[in-house]
């Protein structure tokens, strides 16, 4: 070799043999380092014994059982959008807009709650509630779609703009609905009746929260595995040139898809409203729509991998609010300590992909 | 005629918190980025400056308002910067996908601000919202004789020092990345990075410093809603949706710094022009706080339906760059 030239300190080449249980390890490394950055940012503020601060964390999560019951319904809609996106980004399909889709799914529900609650069954209503948030958060995701694959419309900046239009349509909404009226909420829809409100299943209050969202999920699974849809879809995300030449209609794939993953987003909005919140406002989505997006690519597309994160991620919000709340203060550091897994865990993915060689060592093998 | 003076008024002050956040956006975006943690990176510029001015108003008993507003502002600056970096590090070193690194900052960011400014009074002690009066009111100073003219005072020389120095920094950056050897060279780089590299031109610091610096002129936007909007105060989630507008404004100006300076006028006053149309209902005024999101996804189709290269985003805006794989 050249002397005068510097072979660089660190050297990284690609690596695709690592072993799961290696995998794993980082990523559970991360997590660790994560949590004494979270420890330590905990401890700068209330000055709490990080031994503590984590028994906080569970007590908060999972202490009692209306506590765990409500970590396990958040973590299920957070699956349930994670889930949602996944067709969408499998493709390569930036659907950014879940928050809206979500939104849109809420609006149809509580619209039908409002008006159809006293004339119709509960079965019936809450079937034909289920069926119409479907609809109205494919219709939200079939708008960019459509751009997308006529036209070649950025999908990311379209699908974040529909997000503030859905919200916009929410607060429209909430002008009708306000109850008592002048006070710019809708309140808890139906209170009395309970009409469209999920009723308890096998006496678990969130039964049927669970239901639904694991059958989409295993839905999910096998649609993207087992079905001719999945694989079109997996290789228009793989490459639209291979995708044109073995005869994919590609527009058709795309807008297919993106309608899919809009619907069962709008069901994660009749989940919200039926089945946890019974109320709607513009935060009732709660940026799970973005959250789920980081959940899925981490989870590398596969569903079961996305409950793991989704819990890890509710669990360590709801933990961190309860220690907030503990010290009379705002309910925000959950949205900072799961900043910084977050980083932590996109951050290891680098060293799953590519291996360092420094360079002393590798002189030594020489 | 004064509520016309009023209108435009209103419009330039809330176009500049999202003018400092696209001319960040677009220097990031030259590079090849595209950081979607500009909501976040404009809630730490925020919390930075207010806390540095709570801080610095707290430990003395007659505080200089001067002194007060370089604090604000390099810490402003500063956390917001952190916050790209943190991006930066994600994307450009550790290779992670950009969507993703930039979302998790928006959360992180966005959590930051609230959580500090709620929890500000609390941590210190005391009770109640802080307030910085006396950096706040230097922040929303006018400027002396000139904004006494009716009229072209009013509309031209009524706002604080910030409002003209986004107006600097927007014309600055066109130049910057026009005339400049070194803005050549970034738009070489979030053009096609493998033939930057190949002329001679260090793309990884070049993407570094761009989103780094881009950052934290994006975090000069909440320093802005901070200080010279509300004058010295807090409110959770009181920024809004401020931050998104901005990468919207982006996309509106074409990638285009001087675009962005009109573009953020219009988009100022669409975000407030229902409070000026008389007889609109509550409904009717929902309608309308629709519209500069409308407008955006306009622009977004027709810029793809005409192709035209000027108007294109960045070539290689959105992908990492690694030297092995081009």
């Amino acid at each position: 070799m050249n002397s005068g030239v510097k072979e660089p300190l660190v050297h990284m080449t690609k690596r695709e043999d690592m072993s799961l249980v290696m995998k794993m390890a980082v990523r559970i490394i991360a997590i660790l380092l994560s949590l004494l950055v979270c420890a330590i940012f905990i401890y700068g503020i209330v000055k709490m014994n990080p031994v503590q601060v984590y028994e906080g964390i569970i007590d908060g999560a999972v202490g009692t059982e209306r506590r765990m019951w409500i970590t396990i319904r958040d973590a299920m809609i957070l699956l349930c959008v994670a889930v949602a996106v996944t067709p969408a980004f499998r493709m390569r399909f930036w659907n950014i807009g879940a928050e809206g889709q979500i939104l849109l799914g809420c609006i149809a529900s509580a619209a039908l709650m409002i008006y159809e609650g006293e004339s119709l069954p509960l079965p019936l209503l809450l079937l034909l509630m289920f069926v119409c948030s479907f609809l109205a958060g494919m219709i939200w995701g079939i708008i960019p779609a459509v751009f997308k694959a006529i036209w070649n419309t950025n999908e990311t900046l379209f699908t974040l703009m529909l997000n503030y239009v859905a919200m916009q349509l929410v607060t429209f909404c909430i002008v009708f609905w306000e109850n008592p009226k002048g006070s710019n909420t809708v309140g808890i829809i139906n209170a009395a009746s309970r009409a469209g409100w999920l009723p308890p299943l096998f006496g678990l209050d969130y039964g049927w929260n669970l239901v639904i969202v694991l059958g989409l999920t295993a839905f999910v699974y096998i649609y993207m595995k087992r079905t001719k849809h999945g694989y079109e879809l997996t290789v228009v995300g793989e490459s639209v040139n291979t995708a044109k030449y073995v005869g994919i209609n590609v527009p058709k794939v795309i807008i297919r898809t993106v309608g899919l993953s809009g619907g069962i987003a709008g069901i994660a909005g009749f989940l919200l409203v039926s089945g946890s919140s019974h109320t709607i406002s513009t935060s009732t989505a709660g940026g799970r729509g973005f959250t789920a997006i980081i959940v899925s690519w981490l989870a590398k597309f596969n569903v079961w991998v996305m409950a793991v994160i989704a819990f890890l991620l509710v669990f360590m919000e709801k933990g961190s609010s309860q220690i907030a709340t503990q010290f009379g203060l705002n309910e925000n550091a959950s949205d900072v300590i799961v900043g910084i897994i977050l980083f932590f865990v996109i951050g290891c993915e680098f060293f799953i992909n590519y291996k360092l060689e420094f360079r002393g060592r590798h002189q030594e093998e020489r | 005629m004064s509520v016309i003076i009023t209108f435009i008024q209103k419009a330039i002050v809330q176009g500049i918190c999202m003018l400092f956040g696209a001319d960040g956006e677009i220097l990031t975006e030259k590079s090849g980025n595209l950081n979607l943690g500009v909501p976040g990176m404009m809630y730490m510029g925020g919390i930075g400056g207010l806390m540095a001015a709570f801080f610095y108003e707290k430990s003395t008993d007659h505080p200089n308002a001067f002194a007060g507003m370089v604090l604000s502002f390099l810490a402003a600056f500063c956390l917001a910067a952190l916050g790209a970096l943190i991006y930066s590090i994600l994307t450009i070193t550790l290779r992670a996908n950009q969507n993703v690194a930039g979302l998790a900052l928006t959360t992180f960011g966005t959590g930051l601000g609230n959580f500090f400014g709620g929890s500000l009074s609390a941590l210190s002690g005391g009770a109640g919202q802080i307030s910085v009066k006396v950096i706040g009111s230097a922040y929303q100073a006018k400027i002396p004789v000139l904004s006494e003219i009716p009229v072209i005072g009013d509309i031209f020389f009524s706002y604080g020092f910030l409002t003209y120095f986004a107006i600097i920094i927007s014309l600055a950056m066109a130049f910057f990345l026009k005339r400049t050897r070194w803005g050549l060279n970034l738009n070489a780089v979030g053009e096609d990075p493998a033939t930057a590299d190949a002329a001679g031109i260090n793309v990884t610091l070049y993407k570094y410093l761009a989103t780094v610096i881009g950052g934290g002129i994006a975090g000069l936007g909440g320093l802005y809603f901070v200080m010279e909007y509300t004058g010295g105060t807090w409110s959770n989630n009181g920024f809004g949706d401020r931050g998104w507008l901005a990468v919207a404004l982006v996309i509106f100006a074409l990638w285009n710094p001087i675009n962005a300076i009109w573009g953020s006028i219009l988009f100022g006053g669409l975000y407030i022009i229902y409070l000026y149309i008389p007889g609109l209902g509550r409904s009717a005024q929902e309608v309308f706080k629709m519209l500069p999101y409308l407008v955006t996804i306009i622009v977004l189709i027709i810029t793809s339906l005409r192709k035209k290269r000027e108007h294109q985003p960045p070539q290689s805006l959105g992908l990492a760059y690694f030297r092995e794989e081009r």
